[in-house]
């Protein structure tokens, strides 16, 4: 595939031509929509302000990306049809009954074919894992053999563990239910869920540039960093116990929650994704640079994705910030308390800015910037991870 | 200003910022100043102290950065604004041939066609790729400008003015008022931990302070008009221009004993309407707003709930009890035995949710119900931290009291077990304890036991007394006790034997002594459980030796009254703040995803046809850029009928 070694970013959307497309995009619309509005319709009376807000939020984005990135559409099928099966497996056992029990759940989590193999929340994230890490070795392998199927099949692998990821979100969701109505939540709310939801968002962000670049190559090196999340993610699991369903602490009981973490994930994936392609852009300037018909995409390629995925994360992570601050305006009564999780915060986002300065106005390319883009990434890490580990603050819910 | 404006300064400011701010994460701010003094010794307290370090967000020092940080980005807008207002109003119709031709991205062609029917192409190519147009008669020809993405420009300009304008937001909010009041000298810091009556008028804040943020634990049923503001190593009291009551606290909790949700009925007495109070009831997440108040449910605790109490003696006269009455927060001055001591009560908990191994090794979640928290304090200040549960708890099958103790704050817990009786209360406990302090009871205790197993002792004083000695040496000072004394007199290798027999012979009378005292209370089935029940009287006599206070109290009552504690801000930058973040929020969106971009097509008469020179540029380089350009050459060029390329730019990607 030396079709990759001068790619060019594809403009989105643009080979969206021919009319069969045409009648799928408005098919896809329609769905979507009256997927919304019908749950609007049907739970509505249920639901606070914020609530209908943010399901009407999440459908118009969710059509929109869809309408401009046509995967997505597979990948929403996919996540919507195992939901599905775990809906109607619980369905079929607690009828609808809103709430059961945690020994009850096991029990039947333990004895339902679907739910012991597919997707039960425990199940499903465990396939997200496996396929990860698999899809980690075939992109490796892509790359060595330059066979263009292996590659295609790590592609698919990825989009599966998405879809299983996605699914076990689903399925977590609906089982704080089913442990206790006080204890249901959206799962975004602690260590567990989060790094869930990191190595699916990374995941998507990578596809997107996969698809856009036409380029399987980097797909190793951007696993990688899925792979240790999801490798932190069993460790979590099998010796602390974080998958069992926790109640919200009063203070995360907040529709801010539901906008604000995700919003911080697409950052955090985002800056992860721009360090392994540092990475890769590092080994490459290694091993000489561009060459006839390299593996790797160009260097100035490389660069300039670099810099696309640190921009996208620094927008997406100002805003979270922002949204963190309204947060904590309502929770702790002020925007900005100097706690150490947002502190760390600010050092990321400033870190980032300075990274943006120096490739913007100085001109600065190539390996420095890759090595910040690296150490960007461990800066991240702390901020998401060792600030719970280490430092006390009013975060101190999500600690291990 | 060009120093202020330059763009090292700018780098060096935010990683400086950056690397500042790690300071508060890694060193907890604004603790009691006695914990840093024992944390880093007194020289390295004082440094710290000198550099603010305990409460780096508002020394001088960080502060000064952010100002130059404003400074830095305030010069940069200046200077950058109006050349990028001119660029963004400009299509740069007077750009010159030469200069065209001079670009890194253009084309020229010789085409067939009329040069009319050339600009048409031209203006399509161009709109057709999103480029707005204004074109201008040259001579025989035409100059059509276009450009596109202009408003990235304004892009850098909201968020660089955001910068600034979040940041004299802070400002507004920070402690700047507390410090301008203290400079001037209105204002002093109280560091005494003193009644409020009798904090001084100079440590108060007058209502009319701009901007505060501060806490007050308000009692259920109780008002307070006053806030307390930490400042280093002490307070100042802000007024409120309002009292807040707090009618009533109520907390949920989940089935695992969490708290799931806290709130408070509140109403606020407004000397400005006295007749009308307003009421409202503020939970976690969702406070309200009075007067530009904004109040908060923060925290809650133990407003001084009333404790009823039976104290049960240790010393003096062991196992006496008598009943006392106590509220949390109040201190009890006592004296025992000539010793005076002060008992503390600290605190009052409803639930006590702890995890539990039942017998067949499982955990689980177990309420041992209410518990007070207490410090007992000797003449010399020593104190020692209690914390004793009311009612009993089933531990490995029997009902035990427990009471945790502990020398120091943070240290774990060692707990002590006192075994209930079957009614489920102390009293037999006490009693056998007390029966064994009683010198006659356990001398004729030792006189019934000798007689059965060795009459020849029985009948020498000597050996009675001495048993009874090693008895009292036991209800003193554990087995510990009788070990060291047998040290003292008993060779060595004779020990471990002699050490034995005591045990048997302990053993044996302090067995007696307990059946006796069964015997006095009439129970007639002295069974299995009164055995065990025994054991664990004689495990918690030797563990009390350690025990460290020289009463036992029991919670006998109580009346819980908790506290709701509130956080009130005053914050007029908040709403400056929250606006230069949405300015943040659409101006980096703009400066990353507006592509600005320029293009030019120039329509020459030739003699046959025209001549076409088509130019590109941007101020931001990248390979999008290039792409669309080559684009762009690409469309333009097959729509130039029978166009006959003469030269093209280096860097156009060709066709
Ligand atoms: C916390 C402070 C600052 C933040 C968050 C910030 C943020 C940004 C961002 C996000 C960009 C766009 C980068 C890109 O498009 O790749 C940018 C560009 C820029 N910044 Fe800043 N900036 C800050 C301070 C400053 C300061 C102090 C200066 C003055 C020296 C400055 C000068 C510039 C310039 C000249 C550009 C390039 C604009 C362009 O060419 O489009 N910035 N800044």
């Amino acid at each position: 595939m030396s079709a990759t070694s001068d790619v060019m970013p594809q403009p989105i959307g643009q080979h969206a031509a021919e009319r069969s497309v045409r009648a799928l995009d408005i098919l896809w619309l329609a769905a979507v929509l009256v997927a919304g509005f019908g749950t609007l319709a049907v739970f509505g009376d249920q639901m606070d302000g914020y609530e209908i807000g943010i399901l009407i939020g999440a459908t118009l984005s969710l059509a929109a990306f869809g309408w401009f990135w046509r995967s997505v559409r597979g990948l929403t099928l996919a996540v919507a049809v195992l939901s599905a099966i775990a809906l109607w497996r619980y369905g079929a056992h607690f009828g609808d009954q809103l709430s059961v029990g945690l020994e009850a759940l096991s029990a039947v989590q333990g004895k339902d074919f679907f739910l012991k193999f597919l997707v039960s929340s425990q199940s499903a994230i465990m396939w997200m894992s496996a396929l990860y890490v698999g899809a980690t070795f075939t992109y490796f392998l892509a790359l060595l053999t330059r066979a263009e199927y292996i590659g295609r099949i790590a592609s698919v692998l990825v989009w599966s563990a998405t879809a299983f990821g996605f699914t076990g979100l689903m399925a977590r969701w609906r089982e704080s239910y089913l442990i206790n109505v006080d204890y249901g939540h959206i799962p975004v709310s602690n260590l567990y869920e989060v790094f869930i939801l990191f190595a699916v968002i990374t995941a998507l962000i990578y596809l997107f540039y996969e698809g856009r670049y036409r380029t399987r190559n980097l797909g190793g090196f951007v696993m990688l960093v899925i792979s240790a999340a999801v490798a932190f993610l069993l460790w979590y699991t099998f010796d602390r116990g974080a998958n069992q369903i926790q109640p919200l602490v009063p203070a995360l009981n907040s529709y801010w929650m539901k906008i604000h973490v995700p919003a911080n994930f697409i950052g955090y994936g985002a800056f992860a994704l721009a360090a392994m392609v540092g990475i890769a852009y590092l080994i490459k300037h290694k091993l000489g640079g561009d060459g006839e018909n390299d593996r790797l995409p160009k260097l100035a390629v490389l660069d300039d994705l670099m810099y696309k995925s640190i921009a996208l994360g620094f927008g997406f992570f100002t805003v979270a910030t922002i949204l963190g601050a309204m947060w904590a305006a309502e929770a702790w009564g002020g925007y900005w308390s100097w706690d150490p999780k947002e502190t760390w915060a600010l050092i990321v986002w400033l870190n980032y800015a300075a990274w943006l300065h120096l490739r913007l106005t100085k001109g600065w390319r190539g390996t420095p910037m890759a090595w910040w883009a690296v150490v960007g990434l461990f800066v991240t890490t702390f901020a998401f991870l060792g600030v719970n580990m280490f430092l006390s603050g009013l975060h101190s819910y999500g600690t291990l | 200003m060009a120093f202020l404006g330059s763009m090292n300064l700018a780098i060096t400011l935010l990683v400086a910022v950056a690397l500042a701010s790690i300071i508060g994460t890694v060193l907890q701010q604004n603790q009691a100043y006695g914990d840093y003094l024992m944390k880093f010794g007194p020289y390295w307290f004082e440094v710290f102290r000198a550099l603010g370090l305990y409460d780096v967000y508002s020394a001088p020092w960080f502060l000064a950065i952010l100002g130059f940080l404003v400074a830095s980005t305030s010069a940069c807008v200046i200077r950058n604004t109006p050349g990028m207002i001119r660029e963004m109003s400009d299509y740069r119709l007077h750009a010159q041939e030469k200069s065209l031709r001079g670009m890194h991205e253009h084309a020229e062609w010789q085409v067939p066609m009329s040069v009319e029917a050339a600009a048409i192409e031209g203006r399509r190519v161009l709109s057709e790729a999103g480029f707005d147009l204004r074109e201008k008669r040259v001579s025989e020809g035409y100059l059509i400008a276009g450009r596109k993405g202009a408003l990235q420009r304004l892009g850098y300009i909201f968020t660089h003015v955001a910068i600034v304008i979040i940041l004299i937001g802070g400002v507004l909010d920070s402690r700047i008022w507390l410090a301008l009041k203290e400079m001037s000298g209105q204002l002093k810091v109280e560091t005494r931990a003193v009644p409020l009556s009798q904090v001084p008028p100079e440590s108060h804040v007058s209502p009319d302070n701009p901007g505060f943020r501060g806490n007050v634990n308000v009692p259920e049923g109780e008002k307070s008009s006053v806030l307390f503001l930490n400042v280093r190593d002490g307070y100042v009291v802000q007024n409120l221009p309002f009292t807040i009551e707090v009618k009533d606290f109520r907390i949920e909790h989940y089935i695992n004993g969490m708290p799931k949700s806290y709130e408070s009925d509140l109403v606020i007495h407004d000397p400005a309407s006295p007749d009308q109070p307003v009421e409202q009831t503020i939970s976690v997440n969702k406070p309200m707003i009075y007067k530009g108040h904004a109040i908060y449910q923060a925290s809650f605790g133990d407003g001084g709930s009333r404790l009823g109490m039976r104290s049960w003696q240790l010393r003096g006269q062991p196992g006496v009890g008598q009943g006392i009455q106590g509220a949390v927060f109040q201190d009890i001055p006592f004296t025992l035995m000539g010793e005076r001591y002060t008992l503390e009560l600290n605190d009052f908990r409803l639930f006590n949710i702890n995890p539990v191994q039942d017998e067949s090794g499982k955990v689980e979640q177990k309420n041992f119900g209410p518990s007070m928290v207490f410090r007992m304090r000797d003449a010399a200040g020593q104190a020692r931290e209690y914390e004793n549960y009311m009612s009993p708890v089933v531990m490995e099958g029997r009902p035990v009291f427990i009471s945790g103790v502990r020398e120091k704050i943070g240290e774990p817990m060692r707990y002590l077990y006192l075994p209930a009786d079957r009614e489920g209360s102390l009293d037999t406990f006490m009693a056998y304890f007390a029966r064994l302090h009683d010198a006659e009871r356990v001398g004729s205790a030792v006189q019934v036991m000798l007689e059965e197993i060795n009459p020849e002792a029985a009948k020498l004083p000597a050996a009675s007394e001495s048993i009874r000695t090693m008895v009292s040496r036991f209800v003193e000072g554990g087995y510990d006790a009788i070990g060291s004394d047998l040290e003292r007199r008993v060779p060595q290798e004779q020990l471990q034997q002699a050490f034995e027999t005591s045990m048997r012979v302990l053993q044996t009378v302090l067995g007696r002594a307990y059946v006796e005292l069964m015997e006095e209370r009439g129970v007639q089935d002295f069974g299995a459980a009164d055995e065990r029940f025994l054991a664990d009287a004689v495990t918690a006599i030797n563990a009390l030796a350690l025990y460290g206070s020289p009463i036992y109290l029991q919670m006998t009552s109580f009346e819980q009254i908790q506290a709701s504690g509130l956080q009130i801000t005053k914050s007029p930058g908040k709403g400056v703040v929250y606006f230069g973040s949405v300015l943040l929020t659409l101006g980096v969106f703009m400066l990353f995803y507006l592509h600005p971009r320029r293009a030019w097509v120039l329509v020459r008469k030739e003699d046959v046809g025209a001549r076409v020179l088509f130019a590109t540029t941007s101020h931001r380089k990248s390979i999008d850029m290039q792409q669309a350009a080559g684009q762009l050459h690409e469309t333009l060029s097959e729509r130039l009928v029978g166009a006959r390329r003469i030269e093209s730019g280096t860097t156009v990607a060709q066709p």
